[in-house]
């Protein structure tokens, strides 16, 4: 029995739950790919030749991951009416002709590579470390998920996200321990995205019904693992843990900050301009 | 090759990271081979760097990397001294052997 046979028959006959089952997909699938766009502008701009490569090697595991998921988020569309496959969006329609609002992306993803016109490796590297920090213990839990492709995804996934947090981590203690000037922006970097954070660690309606079914975790129950993570990080690298803040951004919600329609201008303007186009 | 050379601009205010030399083995069994060159500020660096940009595309099991200063080289100038004369001594070649098919990778 196929992946896809067996859903349709068990997870999917409730439409409420084949929303909340495409929403953390979608929230997951959009969250690396608007990722691996903001670490695309760095390509061709690294701050060495073989760290741009790098960087660039981070944004496409992250676009390869968004592919798989946002493929995946339209076969699940598919079955909202009549629990058949095959009708929902593709991975480029939801990728280039879906609105800001339609994005469900967690808000730190889409925040600029630093802040002002500036760009800032020191701000790339803390919020990759952050991210990666989460993606691993999700990918990990998402490896025993009810739904078989997300469970495959994930199988692939967890190690591009141990490489991510390695390079990431590397370079974070290297910045946090390196000059002043490294460690001053660095500890900036940090105190910047920390209350973006939260976002993980609020749980909706959607996220409780998806983990209900056995589909993807909760984040919040991902916090206690990623607090360690990040704590022992912080520890080597010599950076002080930012204080908490009631802060909560609600990028998952599809209530983004300013920064997320420029962004998707610059991503969506080819295929917008040239719809169906292929090279 | 060797960025010191490279005239410094306002820019790269920092010193350029030393060289290193990378070796890939594409699968096991064969030798490491020397596949190019990378900057890094270290050997762990240099290693991340090398898996980076020179294996991106499936082309290795395991790395090495080695500080291009720990290179002692022939000189080009040498050539002829070095090299020339082993160019007429066929007989160091064992030619008359028959090497059973086991034998592989020589």
């Amino acid at each position: 029995m196929s992946a896809a046979t067996q859903l349709s028959n068990t997870a999917v006959l409730d439409t409420q739950q084949t929303r909340a089952h495409q929403a953390v997909v979608l929230r997951l699938a959009d969250s690396c790919l608007i990722l691996a766009h903001r670490l695309s502008q760095w390509c061709g701009h690294g701050p060495m030749l073989e760290e741009d490569i790098a960087l660039t090697n981070v944004s496409l595991d992250l676009l390869g991951q968004a592919r798989l998921l946002l493929s995946h988020a339209g076969r699940i569309e598919g079955r909202f009416d009549d629990g058949k496959e095959g009708r929902g969006r593709s991975e480029d329609e939801l990728a280039y002709f879906r609105n800001e609002g339609e994005f469900l992306n967690w808000t730190m993803t889409e925040l600029p590579n630093g802040t002002g016109p500036h760009e800032d490796y020191g701000l790339t590297i803390a919020r990759n470390a952050m991210v990666a920090a989460l993606m691993i213990p999700l990918w990990e839990a998402l490896a025993s998920s009810t739904d078989p492709e997300l469970a495959a995804i994930a199988a692939k996934s967890v190690k591009e996200a141990r490489a991510h947090w390695r390079h990431a981590g590397e370079w974070l203690v290297r910045l946090g321990d390196g000059t002043e000037l490294s460690h001053a922006r660095a500890q900036a970097a940090l105190d910047r995205l920390w209350p973006y954070a939260n976002e993980w660690w609020q749980t909706d309606r959607l996220e409780q019904q998806a983990a209900d079914a056995g589909i993807a975790p909760v984040l919040a129950s991902l916090r206690p693992q990623w607090n360690e993570r990040m704590h022992a990080l912080l520890q080597e690298a010599t950076l002080k843990e930012p204080r908490a803040t009631g802060f909560i951004s609600t990028g998952k919600l599809g209530e983004h900050s300013e920064h997320l329609g420029f962004l998707l201008a610059e991503m969506q303007s080819l295929a917008r301009s040239h719809p169906g186009a292929q090279w | 090759m060797n960025s010191s050379q490279t005239p410094e601009t306002p820019e790269t205010a920092t010193p350029p990271m030393p060289l290193w030399e990378v070796f890939v083995r594409s699968k096991q069994g064969l030798d490491h081979k020397h596949c190019g060159s990378l900057h890094a500020a270290d050997a762990q660096m240099a290693l991340r760097m090398a898996r980076d940009v020179y294996t991106r595309r499936q082309e290795g099991v395991s790395i090495w990397v080695v500080p291009s200063s720990a290179i002692t080289a022939s000189r080009p100038e040498d050539q002829g001294i070095d090299f020339d004369p082993m160019a007429d001594k066929v007989y160091r070649h064992p030619t008359f052997y028959e090497l059973p098919d086991e034998v592989r990778h020589m």
